[in-house]
């Protein structure tokens, strides 16, 4: 699936990450653990979270993720934005729940790999 | 002799610079044209090893090498060093505070995570003293 298209599933506002729309990805990770995060989550995943910090930009840089988005309709902030476009990371912000948001993309077809 | 030498100084409780060096050291990795595995591999161990440097220690230092054949990253801090090693590595044990936990991290699953993703991992540590991990990576 397409950024572009997770933007839509999720009634989302692409707060960064215009040249990233077309990047496609395989699966999906939720969790506001950063922690489990490192621990669990495959390649060519994006991240649903409901945290907002540096570290979720930092952890998504580590693990090659290039789409986070932002649940619960949190926005992030200047110095998030600067590390997501630093780390050449999409960000979108969501005003789904972490379930509901997961929930919409499984059925849309995003499944675990 | 080695293709790479570095190290890189890591303060305690610094949660803005949390994760910096690991990056630096990602980016260098990529540079150096090493397999994208593997290098996915030492940046979800090195960085585990930072951010438990930030929010357990008292501040060290993590060290890397890179031969032909293989990758050696060690950390080193200075303090205050871990009583109970097997239990410290048992996925679920943390002793993380609230605040860390805030932060998203505390699950008290970096070290099984750091074991999983290296070739080699050796632990060792001292109360009162400090702890020293050795993570080695086939190359
Ligand atoms: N460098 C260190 N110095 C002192 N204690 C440490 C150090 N690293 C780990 N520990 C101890 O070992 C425990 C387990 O570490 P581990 O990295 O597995 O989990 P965590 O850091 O608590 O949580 P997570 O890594 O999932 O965010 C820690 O809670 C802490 O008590
Ligand atoms: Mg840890």
């Amino acid at each position: 699936m397409k950024i572009r298209e997770i933007l839509r599933v999720l009634d989302a506002r692409l707060v960064w990450g215009e040249p990233l729309l077309e990047e496609e990805v395989a699966t999906a990770c939720a969790s506001d653990m950063m922690s489990d995060v490192l621990a669990f989550s495959k390649e060519h995943t994006i991240l649903l979270t409901g945290l907002i910090n540096p570290q979720v930009l930092r952890t998504a840089d580590m693990l090659d993720i290039r789409c986070v988005v932002f649940v619960r309709g949190k926005q992030p902030n200047q110095e998030i934005v600067d590390l997501a476009r630093e780390y050449d990371v999409a960000i979108l912000s969501s005003g789904w729940t972490l379930y509901e948001a997961s929930g919409k993309l499984y059925e849309s077809g995003l499944k675990v790999e | 002799m080695s293709i790479l030498k570095d190290e890189f100084p890591v303060a305690a409780m610094d949660f803005v610079a949390a994760g910096e060096a690991s990056g630096k050291i990602k980016r260098m990795l990529k540079k150096l044209g090493v397999n994208i595995n593997v290098v996915r591999r030492v940046s979800i161990a090195c960085y585990e090893a930072e951010i438990n440097l930030v929010i357990h220690s008292r501040g060290g230092k993590i060290l890397l090498e890179v031969d032909e054949d293989k990758l050696t990253l060690i950390t080193r801090d200075v303090g205050p060093g871990i009583p109970d090693i097997p239990l410290a590595m048992r996925e679920g044990y943390s002793t993380a505070s609230d605040d860390v936990r805030m932060m998203g991290f505390g699950a008290g699953m970096g070290l099984s995570n750091m074991a999983r993703n290296s070739d080699r991992f050796h632990i060792e540590s001292q109360v009162g003293v400090g702890t020293e991990i050795t993570m080695g990576f086939d190359l």
